[in-house]
């Protein structure tokens, strides 16, 4: 049988691959980091443009207010929920395959969210007046309605980056310990020192650490289910033709958890070349994800199955009017995209062959996402273009460059964000490495002592 | 008489285990049990069994904090709610319960989160001041047994120690 990992590796070669990652990565690292400046700096460069012209800009306008910005805001939610699914859900299951590959998604799911915020900052407009948006009860007279999904959202969304924060903290101490003792001194190592908070790994520490990161991940689970859930709500709890539908709630969570999963492929076989990481990040644990993202697909597929059927057997005709649109309108293309690239797609991952091949698993996960913010886009767009008011059905407004460019902006400060951040901290957690080696190695000797 | 402080350094675990049962059944006199740490790259549970009954307390935190947090979020909103008695709402309850649920709900979350981790830095005693003895091979590969002892018993552990194979042993006279 393939191994996850090989059970001989050495604790002191862990600590030193891992530690050698934050210093002399591969040539693609700085190639990567300079694309991503490169794609962060037009977004940038957008949002300037449209903070000083206006919102006109970005070219919404009714009835189609929201836009990509919202569009690409839920993408990023969604995505971020990769770390809760590898890091709390694999956890509690006892999926010690995991362990090499947790950290760099619970990274994920940090700045995936740090990135949807940015969306609704772009989204309001006036960045000056972003502060309207926190819910905070009654003061300059705004009366918040509680009972709004979109203050909901504020809610989830800051309980759910705040506690992911912490979780990706908790989880690195003892990493940060092992930076701090044997990183050359410098800025790093004062950054670690004051990180680690003195964790020496004495066995007081280690018992209220696995309490404190166990609790946290209970936590971790039934709150990205809310974040997400809410998120549809902003939808489902609306009137709209094509938006107001029962299953969009589980529908979001299990899309969420789908691009989540195939980013965390994409960011598997990128790491695995850049840190030169092939021991740990090794190809049966990308064949398990590339299962689990097979596995997703399936859910993925029956829901929006479920959600066609649930329209079209509605008798809601506003709605059946919609999803028409979808299939044959201007919007047809994309939407047809999403379909094959969300449900065709994925089953090459059932064919095993493929399920270790590097480069099919890269392209196979660009399309699965590509799928994904289709998805979210054609949840967005045509609602508003065929609602029902019937001037609204000759007002199909094609997204602006602005909106374009600053989509592609998020793009490049996502992965920026990333990569500093692997460069910076362990992106393998060492003693969970270490942990997954040593449990294996007992419990091939107990085999073969069994066996005699 | 000064306590010395003495820190153990083992290959693997089982003569660390060992060297735990053997200090815990000797009753070594100027020795107390309950001053051996245990120092580890990764967490032990067999070995945490040897130490005795010391557990964790980390839940009672969660508990607390997540009942705040949930009461807060319900009467912060509520308290909002409240005034708007001032304004016409159609006969709906000026408190939905139902609504009010999902930010309670994020609140408790919250507050249970963010006291667990109180919690764990408290009952961790972190940040904390590096021991009197430190050896950075524990965070590569090696286990260490620091422990406090008056000067008369010095002896006896390290003797506990060398029989075990402890790799190497570091001394300190404390306070």
């Amino acid at each position: 049988m393939e191994r996850d990992i090989r059970e001989d590796i050495a604790w002191a070669k862990i600590n030193t691959d891992v530690l050698k990652s934050l210093e002399s990565p591969r040539r693609l690292y700085w190639v990567i980091v300079f694309v991503a400046m490169l794609i962060f700096s037009i977004g940038i460069g957008c949002e300037v443009y449209q903070y000083n012209v206006g919102l006109g800009v970005a070219n919404m306008d009714n009835p189609h207010v929201w836009g990509l910005y919202i569009a690409t805001f839920i993408f990023w939610i969604g995505m971020s929920h990769s770390g809760t699914l590898l890091s709390a859900i694999l956890l509690l299951m006892g999926a010690d395959w995991r362990k090499p590959i947790y950290r760099f998604a619970e990274a994920m799911t940090t700045f995936s969210l740090m990135t949807a915020g940015l969306f609704v900052m772009v989204h309001l407009g006036r960045l000056w007046q972003v502060y309207y948006a926190l819910p905070y009860p009654n003061e300059r007279g705004v009366w918040p309605n509680f009972q709004s999904p979109l203050l909901w959202d504020a809610m989830a969304i800051f309980t759910y980056l705040s506690s992911s924060v912490l979780f990706l903290f908790i989880g690195m101490i003892p990493d940060l310990a092992i930076c701090r003792d044997h990183l050359h001194p410098g800025w790093r190592k004062k950054l670690y020192t004051l990180l680690s908070l003195g964790w020496e790994g004495t066995d007081r520490q280690w018992r209220n650490f696995r309490v404190a990161y166990v609790t946290v991940a209970c936590f971790l689970i039934p709150l990205a289910v809310s974040v997400h859930s809410i998120v549809a709500s902003d939808f489902a709890m609306s009137q709209q033709p094509g938006w107001h539908v029962t299953s969009f709630p589980p529908y979001f969570v299990a899309g969420a958890l789908y691009s989540g999963c195939a980013a965390i492929i994409t960011l598997f076989i990128i790491l695995r070349y850049v840190f030169k990481f092939e021991d740990y990040m090794t190809l049966p644990i990308l064949k398990k994800i590339a299962r689990l993202t097979f596995a997703i697909a399936m859910v993925w597929t029956y829901l929006n199955a479920v959600e066609f059927a649930s329209v079209w057997y509605s008798h809601d005709q506003a709605s059946k009017d919609v999803l028409i649109q979808k299939a044959t309108g201007p919007y047809a293309p994309f939407w047809w995209m999403m379909n094959f690239c969300g449900s065709v797609v994925p089953l090459v991952l059932a064919f095993k062959r493929f399920q270790t091949s590097i480069p099919v698993l890269f392209a196979v996960s660009l399309l699965l996402n590509l799928g994904m913010w289709l998805e979210r886009w054609m949840i967005v767009a045509p609602t508003f273009s065929h609602g029902y008011y019937p001037w609204t059905w000759d007002h199909d407004q094609w997204p602006s460059l602005v909106q374009w460019g600053m989509v592609f902006g998020s793009f490049g400060w996502f992965t920026l964000l990333f990569m500093v951040f692997c460069k910076v901290f362990p992106s393998v957690s060492m003693y969970e490495v270490k942990e997954m080696v040593y449990h294996r190695k007992m419990a091939l000797e107990n085999k073969t002592e069994g066996a005699h | 008489m000064s306590q010395h402080h003495l820190l153990a350094l083992f290959n693997n675990f089982d003569e660390a285990e060992a060297v735990i049962s053997e200090l815990r059944s000797s009753n070594i006199k100027g020795f107390d049990f309950d001053d051996l740490t245990l120092k580890s790259p990764i967490e032990h549970h067999d070995v945490e069994t040897l130490l005795g009954d010391r557990p964790a307390k980390g839940q009672w935190f969660t508990l607390f904090g997540a009942l705040m947090g949930g009461l807060l979020g319900f009467f912060l909103i509520s308290g909002a709610q409240a005034n708007f008695f001032s304004q016409h709402k159609g006969g709906k309850p000026i408190v939905p319960i139902p609504a009010n649920f999902v930010l309670t709900y994020e609140m408790f979350i919250l507050g249970g989160v963010f006291i667990s981790v109180l919690g764990f830095l408290i009952c961790a005693g972190l940040p904390a001041k590096r021991s009197p003895l430190y050896s950075s091979k524990v965070s590569i590969d090696q286990i260490g047994i620091l422990l406090k002892a008056d000067a008369s018993a010095v002896a006896a552990i390290k003797a506990v120690f060398t029989k075990h194979r402890a790799l190497e042993i570091q001394e300190e006279v404390g306070k």
